[in-house]
């Protein structure tokens, strides 16, 4: 039987639409709206708020959670201070990513954690004799994501903490007589929080919050607009950027960090003491260069594109829904040079942009490719730049 | 005299949207330039006022779809701001107590249709592919300068085979609809598809805005098929709410043009144009001041460049003519409200969602088209045609919380009234409005807090648009394309070496669009490059 979120009662009331999508077993909303867009437009001019609560939780207690998470994950978790989130992936011993995810420190010894599959089983066999407990607490959370730029407005009417919170940290906070944690974290780019309360709380939380941003544009949000605000934001989905290197059947399907667009993740890697699992491999690849791919965004040539449309006899289509399968990319002689795994129309950059990996001599923002599309039944290409991500990226984000 | 010592390549007068993108154009290509505005802030007839504390008022202008596509990424309008705002939703209130109300859903507006008139549900997808069909055909000739249809040098007979191809190229049946779009009725057009009056009546409204006729009037095809042009987001005839207002739009075209180095002079009507042997050589400002340039655009409408910038005395006489002859006949006004909350549609219950966009008020075509009789006769309707938006839902920083503001289009307030005046009228003009929304939203005028009135007159008198008409020159076949703003001047250039147009009244014509500005910019850059 499909389950629930906490929210869910109130948020079926919300959803106009009647369609949900299945998320880690949850019922979740694709949108609540007839129109994703107008979601979309929520998140990027006022606020929006999405259930998150699928995602899996893990507390990580104890003793040695810090040396045990040290071990595990490929950021250094020794740089963040309680009260401070850490967004981090671990890789396997060839240095391949399997999973990524965001590590909460709320103590020197507690760090809460969301990812997006299961790994209880696969962390509890690497604790041998440390002194670390890891739960599964996934049922017993709901979280919230208020996203956009009028989130902080909202939330500082329920909890004055929001203020002074900076990217990436974390603060107790009561809510509706609730006590919930609120970080200034998010998945789509902006200025944003997520709240995480306890599931009996959830309902009063959420009403709570509506309560609030009324008169301010707040709205739910499902995960069609949320893809659309991620891919703008330039972040990574499981399944779509990467997959997890145990579970892959090939290398081509693996991806190391480095080439996943997280060598910001490494730098110091080379001084780093820590006997993280994939050490070796990574620092072996990035002292060789061996890395096949970099990860970078792409401004599609809006008047090329156009105009391929308008030869074709068609109205250039502009849809904010991302493409359902990769685009190969191609230098101008032909030789396949990379892949997008993400292309949408952006409207607040009014252009197509992508997400792709390429050959790392083509990584310089400005170098340029072709785009593989189909108009009339026809393999065409369309010029793209590559740029840096994120795309879309407004100061607020971390002011 | 005053002599400022600076001098300019190019000076542009008038800070309205058109302006300050020729003027970006210009900076971009690398010309020292002026724009200069009499009013004390830009945007022309493009503005948002807070007119009471934190309600944002866009007077005149209020909604974007004609934008050209191109501008918006050659001047890098995204990096300053440029935030179109989708409107998901249009609703068509009816007199009986019903309503049209479209959505972003396909399928769910073919069952709001259905509950309108059987017959109509598919006739939808056929209108609407049809009239894209015809925008896919004219759209070309918005993005160019007009061929001068009396030119007879080598470029110019080139210009019209090119237009003679394109058109030649179109399908029997695309160019059939064209011509019918371009020279018949709006009615006719839509009789053609539609049966159920609400529908046609909604459709119908684009076909009046901003021009004197009726929905059975010959010409208000033309006005209904340039209402489909716009693309915003690659759906032709999508409109949007920008961020802030058009005043916010406004905004960010002015921070794009200083990136680019064009500096903006506030406050300074600009008096004359000052010529030296046929060559317009600066302008003078009103208080005296001097300011010499090569080049002089002239933002403003034709009337306004041809007869008041410069001595009419010292252009061609047909010129002249043409432009004393061209019609302006402002029809439109405004009011627009700041209201405590959101008005209610009794059939709607406590719904709201139904004021994502616009409000159409304009039930059928004989409700258009008698709000148009009132008009012939010099009279503004008093069952008037509104085009209502509140902003506010969908951009809240336009409003305080749970406050909104509502600005509200009116049709036809005819520029002349007979046997009386604007100013005498205002108030009673706003209380048939403001009537007419009553009669709709029961409880409308107790959510009043505050309206603001903005007749022909006030058009004419704050942003300079001649007899307030919103397009600085009406949309009439006559004065579009190769004859706007007259015959053998459509390609931005004046009898007078140096002086250019570059305002509504040239092609492609007004709305926030700025075609002409950017169409005269390249004009001005061939020009300069030609003659070194
Ligand atoms: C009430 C109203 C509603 C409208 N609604 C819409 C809409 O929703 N969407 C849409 O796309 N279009 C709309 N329009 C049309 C659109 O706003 C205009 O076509 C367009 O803004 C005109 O731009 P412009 O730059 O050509 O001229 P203007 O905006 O008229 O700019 C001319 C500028 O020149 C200045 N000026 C005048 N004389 C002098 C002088 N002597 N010296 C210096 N400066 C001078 C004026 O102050 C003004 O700033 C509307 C227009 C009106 C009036």
């Amino acid at each position: 039987m499909i389950r629930t979120t906490p929210f869910y009662e109130r948020l079926s009331e919300l959803n106009a639409t009647g369609l949900w999508g299945h998320w880690s077993g949850y019922l979740s909303a694709l949108r609540y709206d007839m129109s994703a867009k107008h979601e979309y437009f929520a998140v990027r001019n006022s606020a929006g708020f999405f259930d998150t609560s699928p995602l899996y939780k893990y507390w990580i207690r104890g003793k040695d959670a810090e040396r045990f998470l040290a071990g595990v994950m490929t950021r250094d978790i020794r740089l963040c201070r309680p009260g401070r989130a850490q967004y981090t992936l671990w890789c396997d011993d060839r240095g391949f990513v399997l999973e990524d995810g965001v590590v909460f420190r709320h103590s020197d010894t507690e760090f809460f954690m969301t990812t997006a599959e299961p790994n209880l089983g696969y962390f509890r066999d690497l604790v041998g004799r440390l002194d670390v407990q890891i739960d599964d607490v996934t049922a017993d959370y709901g979280v919230l994501a208020v996203q956009g730029p009028r989130s902080r407005e909202i939330l500082h009417r329920l909890a004055p903490e929001v203020e002074k919170l900076r990217f990436f940290e974390l603060t107790p906070a009561k809510i509706a007589g609730s006590s919930v944690t609120v970080s200034r974290t998010g998945y789509t780019g902006d200025l944003g929080f997520e709240i995480f309360t306890g599931a009996d709380d959830a309902l009063g939380v959420l009403d709570a919050l509506i309560e609030a941003g009324a008169g301010h544009g707040l709205r739910p949000f499902g995960e069609d607009a949320l893809l659309m605000c991620r891919i703008e934001a330039g972040l990574v989905l499981i399944n779509v950027e990467f997959q997890s290197s145990r579970l892959a059947f090939t290398d081509h399907d693996r991806v190391t960090p480095k080439e996943l667009g997280f060598g910001w993740m490494l730098r110091g890697i080379e001084a780093d003491d820590r006997p993280f699992i994939g050490r070796r491999a990574i620092r072996r690849e990035l002292a060789d260069g061996t890395s096949r791919w970099s990860s970078v965004g792409l401004l599609v040539d809006w008047q090329d594109y156009d105009r391929l449309y308008r030869a074709a006899g068609l109205v250039p289509p502009k849809d904010e829904t991302p493409l359902g399968y990769e685009s190969m990319l191609y230098d101008d002689d032909g030789n396949r040079v990379g892949y997008a795994t993400s292309l949408m129309y952006s409207p607040a950059l009014q252009r197509h942009i992508a997400m792709a990996r390429v050959q790392p001599r083509l990584a310089a923002p400005g170098s340029r490719v072709n785009v593989e599309l189909t108009i009339n039944h026809h393999y065409e290409t369309v010029a793209a730049d590559v740029a840096r991500l994120p795309l879309f990226n407004p100061t607020r984000k971390t002011a | 005299m005053a002599n400022d010592t600076k001098t300019y390549d190019a000076i542009v007068v008038g800070g309205g949207h058109n302006g300050l993108i020729n003027g970006a154009y210009l900076a971009k290509a690398g010309l020292k330039t002026l724009i200069i505005e009499r009013r004390g802030f830009v945007g022309g007839a493009a503005i948002t006022e807070e007119l009471v504390p934190g309600f944002h008022f866009t007077t005149f202008s209020y909604a974007l779809s004609l934008l050209r596509p191109d501008i918006i990424h050659e001047l890098e309008l995204v990096k300053h701001g440029f935030m179109p705002i989708l409107m998901p939703s249009s609703f068509a209130p009816m007199e009986n107590g019903d309503y049209l109300l479209l959505g972003p859903d396909r399928d769910e507006n073919i069952k709001e249709i259905l509950r309108h008139s059987p017959h109509d549900a598919d006739a939808m997808d056929r209108y609407e592919h049809d009239v894209e069909r015809v925008c896919q055909l004219v759209k070309p000739l918005l993005d160019k300068a007009p061929p001068n249809l009396f030119g007879k040098s080598p470029e110019d007979l080139a210009d019209l085979a090119e237009l003679a191809s394109h058109l030649g190229g179109a399908e029997p049946k695309v160019l059939h609809d064209t011509v019918r779009m371009l020279t018949g009725s709006a009615a006719d057009f839509l009789d053609d598809y539609f049966e159920s009056d609400i529908l046609k009546g909604y459709l119908a409204s684009s076909g009046i805005i901003g021009t004197k006729v009726g929905p059975m009037s010959q010409g208000s095809g033309l006005v209904l098929l340039y209402h489909s042009m716009g693309e915003h987001d690659g759906h032709f005839g999508a409109w949007a709410f920008h961020k802030g207002g058009n005043g916010g739009f406004t905004q960010v075209v002015a921070r794009a043009a200083q990136a680019f180095g064009a500096e903006i002079m506030l406050e300074a009507p600009v008096d004359t144009v000052l010529t030296r042997d046929g060559k317009a050589v600066g302008v003078a400002l009103a208080d005296g001041t001097e300011i010499a340039a090569d080049v002089v655009v002239s933002a403003l409408d034709p009337r306004r460049t041809f007869t008041q910038l410069v001595e009419p005395r010292e252009l061609p006489g047909d010129l002249v003519e043409s432009i004393d002859r061209m019609r302006f006949q402002g029809t439109s006004a405004k009011v627009n409200f700041a209201l405590d909350g959101l008005p209610r549609y009794p059939a709607l219950g406590d719904r709201s969602d139904q004021y994502r966009g616009f409000v159409n008020i304009g039930p059928s075509m004989e409700y258009l088209e008698r709000a148009f009789d009132d008009a012939k006769y010099g009279w503004y309707s008093q069952r008037p045609y509104l085009d209502c938006a509140i902003q506010s839902v969908v951009d809240p920083d336009m409003a305080p919380p749970g406050k909104h503001v509502m600005s509200c289009f009116v049709q036809y307030a005819p520029y002349h009234l007979k046997g009386s005046d604007w100013d005498t009228e205002r108030e009673r003009f706003a209380d048939t409005v403001q009537a007419t929304l009553e009669s709709f939203f029961p409880g409308f005028g107790d959510l009043v807090l505050h309206r603001e009135i903005v007749t022909p007159l006030d058009i004419e008198r704050v942003v300079g648009l001649s007899e307030g008409n919103i397009f600085a020159g009406e949309f009439f076949a006559p004065q579009m394309y190769f004859f706007r703003p007259a015959p053998g001047w459509s390609q931005y250039r004046t009898p007078i070496e140096g002086y250019y147009q570059c305002g509504s009244g040239t092609h492609p014509g007004g709305c926030v669009m700025g075609g002409p500005a950017k169409l005269a910019s390249q004009q001005i850059l061939r020009d300069r490059s030609a003659t070194g």
